[in-house]
């Protein structure tokens, strides 16, 4: 059956509370989730106070600030800071989103509180393994699939076929929407969720691939694609504005199609 | 060395590539009928609600006599037996859903389908029996 509660050693037992640093006149308070996989403790939350007027408006900068100024061994993926890599997406408030766009301002009651993203094995402190998410992206086999002799200069496309990919291009494979997906919870060994879901959409919807067919086939399956129960997390958590229910809603309506 | 949570077996070290994990058996090229009847059964389930309501309502407190009579109309009998059938169809489809979202134990989601079918067929034809007895008259 599903597990409903955390395994014994995933509980959070208490943490520790970091001084607040000398001198600040504005502080703000961290809440932050920490694991280590080598001194095999359970979890704890870790508070820190950040110096917000020594660090930018943003979560991830207060992250930053913490593993420049108080605790370096403080664990996260980051990289461009500006919403494209997708890299530092984490549970921020009780919501996934990218630390990098998230201001800590917008986090109204309270400490901020941090979390790694759901129901993905933990590496260390905010950094989720995402082998099993990025190999359900290789899945839909994202790249052009053509049989047709490849032109001389570019495969073409009318102004209206490539407005059709608009919605879907965009996604930073940041996984929000999928770890915010209570059948992604249940089911991500088989259902392949919402991130991958829209990106095999983006190719069913490009009109220059051949394999719109194949890529069908491959996705009608009880699990694959039909666990989508339209819950709509996907598009609450997508912090980059995109809309992966639509997107599935799409690939069903797409299968229907060619049925009847 | 990663573990193979698949399809309700116990953890144990996997060697399989993470990409082999995700294709594991194929699509089963099936799911797009069973979307598509709890579409159809839902509708009709929604057109058929009010008329099935009505009919139910005038025979509350009734005796069978009445009910036989009622019953005995064919345009009666059709609406309650088509939403016996939307329903307990609508019903099969929806609780296997339930089962397969979070039944992982696969012998233990086999039976609980199984039984699902077994139930949901049941309740449907005692159901037209029952109306088509009464509808008939006996």
């Amino acid at each position: 059956m599903v597990e409903f509660a955390l395994p014994k050693n995933s509980k959070i037992t208490g943490g520790k509370t970091w001084p607040k640093p000398a001198g600040a006149t504005e502080v703000r308070e961290f809440k932050v989730y920490r694991w280590n996989p080598d001194d095999g403790k359970n979890p704890s939350v870790d508070t820190y106070y950040v110096d917000t007027n020594d660090c930018g408006p943003m979560v991830l900068d207060g992250l930053i600030w913490i593993k420049n100024h108080i605790d370096p061994s403080l664990t996260f993926r980051r990289s461009c800071r500006e919403g494209v890599c997708g890299s530092c997406a984490m549970n921020i408030d009780g919501q996934n989103t990218l630390a990098c766009t998230k201001s800590m301002h917008d986090v109204k009651d309270g400490a901020v509180k941090i979390n790694p993203l759901p129901h993905q094995p933990v590496v260390k402190d905010l950094v989720p393994d995402l082998t099993n998410f990025y190999a359900q992206y290789a899945s839909v086999e994202p790249w052009l699939k053509t049989t047709s002799p490849t032109p001389q200069k570019e495969w073409r496309q009318s102004h209206e076929d490539r407005e059709k990919l608009d919605g879907l291009y965009e996604c930073i494979l940041c996984a929000c929407c999928s770890t915010s997906c209570p059948s992604y919870w249940w089911n991500s060994e088989r259902y392949l969720g919402p991130a991958a879901l829209l990106q095999a959409n983006r190719w069913v919807s490009d009109s220059r691939d051949e394999a719109t067919g194949e890529r069908l086939d491959n996705l009608e399956d009880p699990f694959r694609l039909y666990r989508c129960h339209t819950i709509m997390n996907c598009a609450k958590a997508c912090p980059k504005g995109l809309n992966p229910a639509e997107a599935i809603a799409e690939l069903k309506l797409k299968m229907v199609e060619r049925q009847i | 060395m990663s573990f193979d949570e698949s399809h309700g077996s116990p953890r144990r070290p996997s060697m399989r590539t993470p990409l082999g994990r995700v294709r594991n058996l194929g699509a089963a090229h099936s799911g797009t009928s069973d979307f598509w009847r709890q579409r159809i059964t839902g509708v009709a389930m929604t057109l058929l609600m009010i008329p099935a309501l009505v009919i139910i309502m005038m025979l509350l407190g009734r005796n069978q006599v009445y009910a036989a009579q009622t019953l005995s109309s064919i345009p009666v009998a059709v609406i309650l037996l088509l939403f016996i059938f939307a329903s307990a169809w609508h019903m099969k489809i929806g609780m296997q859903v339930v089962i397969e979202d979070y039944v992982h134990n696969e012998k233990l989601k086999l039976t609980a389908i199984m039984l699902n079918n077994f139930f949901s067929v049941a309740v449907a034809l005692a159901s037209t029996y029952a109306i088509l007895k009464l509808s008939s008259g006996v």
